[in-house]
């Protein structure tokens, strides 16, 4: 299926946003998720099934004022 | 003291980490500047980078409080979500809410700030919003459940100082109790010694020490105005008058004619 994440469209197999994120390699437990702009939580992801089409953000602590 | 919510700090001033020549010196402008609460931000990151995490491990080590923020958001929607995905990740409530209006003063919308409170508070967050001069503004942010406000002296990132000196004055006159520290648009350590006179809480800074010839020293020197600004508020200064008034005492003077 397709979806979008950070506002790239990619292929992916992957059944939940936790498997996702591995298959990415998105590692680390300081990321931050949303997807069609509701948050996900951390805690739920391996729950989280996607969607064709799902527009997902992926979110990390950055420098800021 | 100085009480946020239910924390309690040493430290009167709050220091940003963007836009610091390195990450050590950064590192070394927070130690600097004696700040106990730190903000961040949160960003798009790609795969496989963990460029978060390396930052963010960095700010942990220095054992500061996290003060989240929504820097970029341009509406309420997007500045509660990205307020619920921060509190996800840094395991706070605290959140420096922002809703910009404009991309070239990067002012405040008051309107989508206040919606943004209203929904944030409700939700348990404990909200430092970034905000104008305008006390009707306050008002409702005082009522949407804020119990701290964040006015800005001038645009972020300019150094001008406070451009409304009245207005800021009397803001700390109107709302005697609720905390109020000074966001925005500081660029010298006068600047936050200015403002801590005048019987402000304390001042949240970021370029003005970042962008300076030495960053680790202006920290320094910010950390001293504001203390002490802040004990010559506590101390009561002198009003200004007109005509002079001798400091050495006339009773007891020679008289040579």
């Amino acid at each position: 299926m397709k979806i979008i994440i950070n506002g790239e469209t990619r292929e992916t197999s992957a059944k939940t946003l936790a498997n996702l994120l591995a298959d990415l390699d998105y590692e680390g437990e300081w990321l931050a998720t949303a997807v069609n702009g509701e948050l996900v939580q951390s805690a739920t992801r391996t729950k989280y099934r996607l969607a064709d089409g799902d527009r997902i953000e992926i979110l990390s602590p950055m420098q800021g004022g | 003291m100085l009480k946020l919510y239910d924390k309690t700090f040493q430290s009167r001033l709050l220091l940003g980490t963007a836009r610091y020549p390195s990450p050590l010196i950064m590192e070394e402008a927070i130690r600097s500047s004696r700040a106990e609460i730190v903000t961040v931000s949160l960003r798009r990151e790609m795969a496989g980078h963990q460029q978060g995490s390396q930052f963010f491990e960095m700010i942990r080590a220095l054992g500061v409080q996290i003060l989240p923020n929504t820097a970029g958001c341009h509406s309420a929607r997007e500045a509660i979500l990205t307020a619920e995905m921060a509190r996800d990740v840094f395991k706070t409530n605290w959140i420096k809410l922002e809703v910009i209006c404009n991309h070239d003063t990067l002012a405040p919308d008051v309107f989508g700030l206040v919606e943004a409170a209203k929904s944030l508070c409700a939700n348990g967050f404990e909200v430092f919003p970034y905000t104008t001069d305008d006390l009707g503004v306050a008002e409702q942010l005082m009522r949407a459940g804020c119990k701290v406000l964040m006015p800005w002296a001038a645009p972020i990132g300019s150094a001008r100082g406070p451009v409304n000196p009245s207005a800021l004055k009397s803001m700390r006159g109107y709302f005697p109790e609720i905390v109020l520290i000074v966001d925005a648009g500081l660029g010298r350590p006068s600047h936050a010694m200015q403002v801590m006179e005048w019987g402000y809480d304390a001042v949240l800074l970021n370029t003005a020490v970042a962008g300076a010839g030495d960053p680790v020293a202006m920290a320094s020197a910010f950390a001293a105005a504001t203390d002490a600004g802040h004990k010559a508020y506590e101390a009561g200064m002198l009003e200004p008058r007109d005509m002079a008034v001798p400091s050495t005492p006339i009773i007891g003077q020679a008289v040579f004619s």
